[in-house]
């Protein structure tokens, strides 16, 4: 107990100053913070099967034209058929393989999960810190810029971007790149809005947390001390919110992924042919009825959603967990 | 605005209460029973005779202004023209007017009305209600999209555009209070079927003028047709009540009528089940997918009706100037896999554009599937086994239908003719202007018929028809048209109007017709009676009727809790 | 005196809202009046746009909108125009009608998540690392991850349908509140269980408590004195936009059951170009989200004393 007395806030430092060689101020492992951090990451099973689910995730999902000789978007006259050992998910109303329709989803949607969380990792995070820790007025003003984009519906914005620049965009695409190229140009704005919504709530709770932090004994100590503003924040501030922003960062994937459904549903998503996660859960969905249930159209989507997102958790609790100053002695 | 105010009033009650206690966990309950005062707006409601879900919610009950089916299924009920529609047959039958005469040339109708017939509030409905209805429907700034539907009437569309400013020329005369003559611009045999159409149905002067666009809101509403609105709860129910003064009042059953509003297939088809509603009439309120199990069941319904869906061709773009390439593409439509497959309720593959069923009317025959001719012709026009084809685009309204049939388009396509379709799949009103400035190379569309004769088909290829919107112009289709129907007798213009089709569909093709829509509707023989199949697809409300009402109370009794539970007032 | 200068400062930016608002849904393509049948004539189409003053320009329109040009009403006496859509209503009327069902549903679903998901998040906190913590974890994620069009037919079908215990859809009873509260409330509960766990056990490690643990106060009186008031906060910030969210209704839940809510209207509001609808509701979504921040930035400073509004 006392060691961790010891050992609470100025660890921060420890951990991110390259200044001080790491094994002055810890000896005792020899090791540099982020070696530690890598060897209690190891330590979490769950972390480890995570990311070793995720790696080859990612290598099917990359590899698997290369694999499978079913097209995503070839019709066939096999429709509905349940999983057999040809389609092992199934085929959909037009006789596509399902395996290979996930697969190919799943680019869409990781893209779309990643920009999501990237732009709320940026934007939203420098936002909201910058905001909590300035205070007053500009704090007051930030925010009511955060409501305001909050409150405008982000339908309007994909549409009006949309309708403004796609055509642009896509001829662009299409002389300067490749026809395939010009096909992804809806997809952009599809990003855009997604981006330009999912840093919002990242901001007011970063914000939240940085504004019950700053007036805190150790920051005052900085402060005193005479550090600057930038390196209060990123320094002392931050590593203490890490764990609340990848948390909140599990949060934005799904919501993102599912968000994209619903534009989809729309007609303002991913364009048909093409899949995604989203767009393949929202057909199957509407198969849940009384009457009959083509189970799988349902299942598997949303089983590879459900375990992508439950991995990326446990990397998340696991790098959290990690990374956290605190977390040490655990 | 008062509703922010209670909102505000509200949030501020429960911030007393936090800063007593300091902790988030006591707003909570407040919160929660704040909740049930929300609710306060419930209030009992006697149980309908009749439930119908009837699909989205309506934009507008005006008459004039009604544009969708469903909508115009409940104007109906409300609003009577001089003619109805025979439930049976969906030909005309008097409605207001009890009989008419029809000049030897055709041109001018001799309506006489009924003195019976007279408003819900009591006054009697006469001949000048009848020209203020039309009058009202032509005026600009009523600025009816249906207006149209009038312009067969002398002088009735240029005093629509306004080139005309007074109306007494337009070709209706007020002979006495219940006899109106009306002057059409040439012989109209469909016009007394016309009269049965919603927009030209009479609507109450007074009120109108009185309450403006809310007038349908208006206490006590009069209305001609056999039923009142009893109240409109938007996205709740729609509530019409019987209309005792109706001149027919005698043979209408069903005291209150309920039309829910519904835009979820499975919840309509969940609600219909567990009876909570009897009929189910809209077209994209049926699960396509399930046609295959709910078409074997004895309550599943499914008939002809005038509906074609089909495809535009942009034949001002390259290479869709070419009508090899038209063809081609029409050619490779499988379209049997798509009424199978994907809309799987009956429909009929369509290789004409006037459907089936018309007695006066039989289409001259179109392309089928060939996918052998199609390449040839393909590489007739230049693109052999699609070389240099350029891509294109599919224009459509997201649907999950539409978007099922573009998906097995482009595979049809890229399969039979090598050649590279994008899907562009559009938000509605993106896809109206679109369709409408030719901006698209090839576009969904569909066409339900307004009255039953070829020509509510054939005129809107027509060069001046606002709704052909595909650059097509053809001298010869417009002539043919117009001479057929200036044609008395039956056989000559059907033969007319025939050669007008075959340059649509066979010589021209400036669109290809894919399927003809089939109606499906729900409702439970064994309780209900009175609904027809035409090829309309009108079902009068005043003809339904419920078989053996009092079996069905005690059915509702011994039925299961779900029903006791729902049926408890709001 | 900050309630009230709070209060004063949501004007503007409810105008700023109104009028990007206006101007974006303007700048969409088509307009309201646009539908697969053209009007008879261009006359019509003309006359149509003129009735509802939609030729004019854009400032002038906006003008008229505020009430500071031509006619009667307008926003600055609370008038928000005639629908496009719905050409028998006013925007008043609709909200009127619908808004209170969507914030009835809304607040239970709040009250469902929070009762639900803080107890979770709490367990999860108090056993972190451990066996009971990870399916805690599973059942969280599995609630937000799982979409309202999925759970709300398999719980019809399941309740509903098989069992017969609640109504398959419509609103009026409070047995038909059931399911919708639930399909609506636990897609949140999930995210409030995730963040208040991670409130908590970055409370229960931080120096305070420390220091408590060491002068010897009680576990539990650290828990819920102490402890719970900070943990809480990134749920506080979290709560603001979603009960916002969840006041002005939901377009799937109320599609799904069937519910007069002002949900639906939201979202389709903007695909028929009812200009009038659209920024109406946006503008009362915008006041209620203004509002209810204004409370979680005041609760900030109740639930943690070192937070201070100068």
């Amino acid at each position: 107990m006392s060691k961790e007395v010891e050992r609470r806030e100025p660890t921060v430092e420890s951990q991110t100053t390259s200044s001080f060689p790491p094994s002055t101020l810890d000896a005792r492992l020899h090791l540099s913070p982020n070696q530690r951090a890598w060897g209690r990451f190891r330590r979490s099973k769950p972390a480890v099967i995570s990311s070793i689910f995720i790696t080859i995730l990612l290598a099917l999902v990359l590899l698997w034209p290369l694999i499978s000789h079913y097209k995503p978007d070839t019709t066939s006259d096999s429709q509905f058929q349940p999983p057999s050992s040809q389609h092992w998910f199934g085929t959909d109303v037009h006789g596509r393989d399902l395996l290979t329709r996930t697969f190919y989803g799943a680019r869409i949607s990781l893209i779309v999960g990643a920009v999501g969380a990237f732009v709320s990792l940026l934007i939203g995070v420098t936002w909201g810190a910058v905001a909590g820790y300035v205070g007053g007025r500009t704090d007051n003003t930030m925010m009511r810029g955060v409501d305001i984009l909050y409150a405008l519906p982000s339908i309007i914005f994909v549409i009006v971007l949309k309708s403004a620049f796609e055509k642009d965009l896509k001829t662009w695409l299409g002389q300067h790149f490749s026809i395939s190229a010009a096909n992804y140009a809806s997809m952009v704005f599809l990003f855009i809005g997604l981006g330009a919504v999912s840093w919002l709530t990242m901001s007011r709770i970063v914000r939240g947390q940085v504004l019950s932090l700053r007036s805190r004994n150790f920051v005052e100590a900085s402060k005193a001390l005479g550090a600057s503003h930038t390196r209060i924040l990123t320094q002392h501030i931050l590593p203490n919110i890490y764990g609340i922003i990848i948390v909140y960062l599990t949060l934005t994937v799904p919501a993102i992924i599912l968000y994209e459904s619903f534009l989809s549903y729309l007609g303002l998503g991913v364009q048909p042919p093409q899949a995604s996660w989203g767009s393949l859960i929202a057909e199957g969905a509407q198969q849940i009825n009384s009457i009959r249930i083509y189970w799988w159209l349902i299942i598997f989507p949303g089983g590879m959603l459900a375990a992508t997102l439950l991995a990326l958790n446990f990397l998340g609790d696991g790098l959290r967990d990690a990374f956290d100053p605190r977390a040490e002695n655990r | 605005m008062k509703v922010l105010a209670s909102v505000l009033e509200f949030f501020s009650g429960t911030l007393r209460f936090e800063k007593e206690q300091r902790t988030l966990g006591t707003i909570l309950p407040v919160l929660f029973l704040a909740s049930f005062f929300l609710t306060g707006c419930s209030h009992s409601e006697q149980k309908a005779d009749l439930v119908i879900i009837n699909g989205a919610e309506p934009g507008t009950l005006d008459p004039a202004l009604v544009t969708v089916q469903a909508d115009s299924r409940i104007v109906r009920a409300l609003f009577e023209g001089l003619t109805r529609l025979d439930p049976k047959t969906a030909n005309a039958i008097p409605g207001l007017a009890e009989r008419w005469e029809i000049s030897p040339d055709g041109i001018i109708y001799t309506f006489h009305l009924r003195t019976n017939a007279v408003w819900s509030t009591g006054e009697p409905i006469t001949t000048a209600d009848v020209v203020y209805s039309w009058l009202r429907v032509l005026d600009p700034m009523t600025a009816s999209e249906y207006a149209g539907q009038l312009f067969f009437i002398k002088n009735a569309e240029d005093f629509s555009s306004g080139k005309l400013k007074d109306a007494a020329q337009v070709g209706v005369k007020i002979i006495d209070a219940y006899t109106l003559q009306v002057e059409l611009v040439s012989p109209t045999p469909f016009f007394a079927d016309l009269c049965a159409f919603q927009t030209l149905a009479v609507v109450p002067r007074k009120t109108i003028e009185k309450y403006g666009d809310r007038w349908l809101m208006a206490k006590p509403l009069p209305t001609s047709g056999p039923y009142t609105l009893d109240f409109w709860h938007l996205l709740d129910k729609i509530r019409v009540r019987k209309n005792s003064l109706h001149w027919d009042a005698a043979n209408i059953q069903n005291n209150l009528v309920d039309f829910l509003p519904s835009e979820s297939a499975m919840t309509a088809m969940n609600l219909y089940d567990a009876k909570q509603a009897d009929i189910l009439w809209d077209k994209n309120l049926i699960p396509s997918d399930l046609m295959d199990v709910l078409g074997q069941r004895p309550d599943c319904h499914r008939y002809n009706y005038l509906g074609t869906f089909f495809m535009r061709f942009n034949i001002l773009k390259k290479p869709f100037d070419d009508v090899r390439v038209r063809k081609a593409l029409a050619m490779t439509i499988d379209r049997k896999r798509i009424v199978e497959r994907i809309t799987r309720s009956g429909e009929e593959p369509a290789t004409h554009f006037v459907p089936r069923g018309m007695s006066i009317y039989t289409s001259p025959p179109g392309y089928g599937y060939d996918p052998e001719t199609a390449k040839k012709l393909l590489a007739e026009a230049g693109y052999a086994g699609g070389k240099n084809f350029p891509t294109f685009q599919y224009l459509f309204k997201a649907g999950e239908t539409d978007k099922k049939i573009a998906v097995e388009l482009q595979a049809m396509w890229r399969e039979q003719l090598g050649i590279a379709m994008e899907i562009r799949q559009a938000e509605s009103k993106v896809y109206y202007t679109s369709l409408h400035d030719m901006d698209y190379d090839v576009g969904r569309s569909s066409w339900i018929g307004d009255y039953n004769d070829p020509n509510t088909f054939l005129d809107m290829f027509m060069s001046n028809n606002g709704n052909n919107y595909t650059g097509w112009k053809n001298q010869k289709y417009d002539e043919l048209v117009r001479e057929g129907n200036r044609q008395l007798d039956p056989k000559k213009r059907e033969k007319f109007l025939q050669q007008a089709e075959t340059l649509l569909i066979h010589d021209d093709l400036p669109i290809t017709p894919i399927y003809f829509y089939s109606g499906v509707l729900f409702y439970r023989p064994d309780e209900i009676e009175g609904i027809y199949f035409n090829l309309l697809d009108e079902h009068p409300i005043f003809s339904i009727k419920k078989k053996n009402s009092n079996r069905r109370d005690t059915e509702a009794q011994r039925g299961s809790s779900t029903l006791r539970v729902s049926a408890s007032p709001r | 005196m900050y309630f009230l200068r709070r209060t004063l400062q949501t004007l503007p930016v409810l105008l700023i809202v109104s009028f990007i608002g206006f101007v974006l849904i303007r700048a969409m393509p088509g307009g309201p009046f646009d539908s697969e049948r053209k009007p008879a004539s261009e006359d019509i189409e003309r006359n149509l746009r003129a009735k509802f003053h939609l030729d004019e320009p854009i400032w002038k329109q906006y003008l008229r909108y505020l009430g500071l040009r031509g006619g009667s009403g307008g926003l600055i006496k609370g008038d928000l125009g005639p629908s496009l859509k719905y050409r028998n209503h006013n925007v008043n009327d609709i909200i009127k009608q619908c808004l209170p069902v969507s914030m009835t549903l809304g607040v239970m679903s709040f009250c469902f998540a929070m009762f639900t998901g803080i107890p979770l998040g709490c367990y999860m906190a108090l056993r972190r690392g451990e066996w009971g913590d990870h399916l805690g974890g599973f059942i969280a994620m599995l609630s937000f991850c799982i979409p309202n069009i999925v759970v709300a037919p398999l719980l019809i079908l399941w309740v509903s349908v098989k069992l017969h215990l609640l109504p398959v859809a419509l609103w009026g009873s409070p047995s038909q509140m059931i399911l919708p509260t639930i399909v609506l409330g636990l897609y949140f509960s999930g995210r409030i269980a995730r963040l208040m766990r991670e409130g908590l056990s970055t409370t229960l490690h931080s120096e305070f408590v420390t220091t408590a643990r060491a002068k010897g106060v009680s576990e539990s009186a650290i828990l819920w004195k102490h402890a719970f008031r900070l943990a809480i906060l990134p749920v506080v910030s979290y709560s603001g936009p979603l009960l916002a969210d969840l006041l002005t209704g939901s377009f799937v839940v109320e599609n799904i059951f069937q519910i007069p809510g002002i949900g639906v209207f939201f979202i389709n509001s903007i695909f028929n170009r009812d200009h009038t609808m659209t920024v109406g509701l946006v503008l009362v979504y915008a006041a209620l989200l203004l509002i209810l921040n204004m409370f979680v930035d005041l609760s900030y400073s109740l639930l943690d004393r070192r937070v201070r509004y100068e």
